[in-house]
């Protein structure tokens, strides 16, 4: 199936292992990845915050972009991008108003769009099976976080998974023979949309995910948002001189853990790209 | 237990009720006359009613950003309803929430509540009243001209522009090096071939006003 594939700007740059790892399990999956012609940057979190067209605008010159490639699925993977791509093109159905402005501005007539805009874990949830597990990641005791982006508001994404204990990529770790702990913060804000402008409640945010994920007994993070994961494994280390705390916690994308468990090399899965060096972790539980 | 200073703590909370007293009154009729227009602007544009809260407080006991604000976001609620807008305009609480939705998810009255804090950031932001969250505004007016100048966010030159504007100058250097080592960062902006089409949508929004 053919997938349009929206990178986004975090993706050809702070969170290359991702891209890496999606294009490496994409294929073995049956998906063909697209990439949308001639992308732009969708605006989060700067264009929601400072006006209303071009939060729209921006990330639905996209979604028309990905309609006109001839494919039947989008995927943003970077959960702010999935967001506004995914309200644009609500927008672009519901909000005749926000049409006719973004109709006038590039003088072009756009019909319904229908191409169905899917997060990076729906995506995946449904064509992982067990028959594509080559290596169980036996032993292997992981937290699951969601952060707050692809679950909350309900109103929007309930349709997904739960808001307060989202189960999907829990299903997926168990299915990939991983253990998932339950623990409290599954969904709990990071902060990353503050981290240059209000560092004291980043890390603040950081230190108490990461010292309920050390505390639930887990060897890693598994997280499925750009964001998410760029704060907790780069900023680690700003956590750790500000709270004298001594995290060293892996902060694993669970596509990475897919690619593992299908027998992928992990030098193709991006796991050299981490601050915190996932490789000895894995290694000790030989599946590295 | 720890020990606690019961004068010490009764003094503070004197001065605390000291304050309260000194603060000025509010006529709550004419309020909501004066600002009648700008209420039912942010119900138009946010699609939601802040006339539906009861004060449960959910929003503000789930919030985990509430010890950064200067009004938790129950407060703000109760503001909105008695028309206290250029209060809730000036707060810093709408420029440290980080839209995570968690009081959205919670509200027994089904208010997006994050959605009315983008909205009024939004407006604050157009209005110029940014002079608490001033940070947040030199942040975003960075960002929306690295993507008006290359269709693509340009990260060398948002982090520049951030640290040079808030003057806070050695922010994040510790990331730079290990980012560029491991390839996640690019030392020339990422451009978009249509630039033109970009530019026509800046136009438009500022044509519009919006």
């Amino acid at each position: 199936m053919k997938v349009a594939y929206y990178p986004g700007c975090s993706l050809s740059g702070s969170a290359r292992e991702l891209d890496t790892s999606i294009k490496a399990i994409s294929s073995p999956l049956g998906l063909e990845l697209v990439e949308v012609p001639d992308w732009n940057c969708c605006g989060a979190s700067s264009a929601h915050s400072t006006g209303h067209f071009l939060s729209f605008a921006l990330p639905a010159r996209n979604v028309i972009k990905a309609e006109g490639a001839g494919c039947e699925e989008f995927t943003a993977p970077c959960p702010a991008c999935y967001v506004r791509s995914f309200l644009a093109q609500k927008q672009l159905n519901d909000d005749q108003t926000m049409k006719q402005h973004l109709e006038e501005a590039l003088d072009q007539k756009f019909g319904p769009s229908t191409i169905k805009i899917k997060n990076v874990i729906e995506i995946f949830m449904d064509r992982v099976t067990s028959l594509h597990v080559k290596k169980a990641l036996n032993g292997l005791k992981v937290v699951n976080y969601y952060g707050c982006a692809l679950v909350k508001p309900p109103e929007t994404f309930g349709f997904f998974d739960d808001p307060e204990n989202p189960q999907s990529m829990d299903k997926i770790m168990d299915l990939l023979g991983a253990e998932s702990i339950q623990w409290p913060y599954k969904t709990e804000c990071c902060s990353a949309s503050l981290c240059f402008t209000n560092q004291d409640a980043t890390w603040k945010a950081c230190r108490d995910i990461l010292q309920v994920a050390e505390d639930s007994g887990a060897h890693a993070v598994v997280a499925a948002c750009t964001l998410c994961q760029n704060n907790l494994d780069m900023r680690q280390t700003q956590v750790n001189k500000k709270y004298g705390t001594k995290f060293n916690l892996p902060v694993i994308y669970f596509t990475q853990l897919i690619g593992l468990a299908m027998g992928i090399p992990g030098h193709k899965l991006g796991l050299d790209k981490h601050f915190v060096d996932p490789k000895p972790l894995l290694k000790s539980l030989n599946l590295y | 237990m720890k020990e606690s200073n019961v004068s010490k703590v009764l003094h503070k909370n004197n001065a605390f009720l000291e304050k309260k007293r000194e603060m000025k009154e509010i006529n709550v009729t004419q309020a909501l006359a004066k600002n009648n227009a700008f209420l039912e602007e942010l119900r138009e544009k946010s699609g939601q009613d802040p006339g539906q809260c009861f004060q449960c407080m959910k929003c503000t006991g789930g919030c985990p950003f509430q010890f950064t604000m200067d009004y938790p976001p129950n407060q703000i609620m109760r503001m909105l309803q008695n028309g206290l807008i250029d209060e809730v305009l000036d707060s810093y609480t709408i420029w440290t929430c980080a839209t995570c939705a968690t009081c959205s998810a919670r509200c027994p009255r089904g208010i997006d509540v994050a959605k009315v804090m983008d909205t009024l950031r939004v407006i604050a932001y157009q209005k110029g009243t940014t002079v608490k969250g001033r940070n947040m505004h030199i942040f975003h007016t960075a960002f929306m001209s690295s993507v008006k100048s290359h269709g693509r966010l340009y990260e060398i030159g948002l982090a520049l522009g951030i640290n040079i504007g808030t003057r806070k100058l050695i922010q994040d250097t510790d990331l730079g090096l290990p980012m560029l080592l491991k390839g996640k960062l690019s030392f020339l902006p990422h451009k978009i071939k249509d630039k033109g089409e970009i530019r026509k949508l800046y136009d438009y929004a500022r044509k519009i006003g919006e």
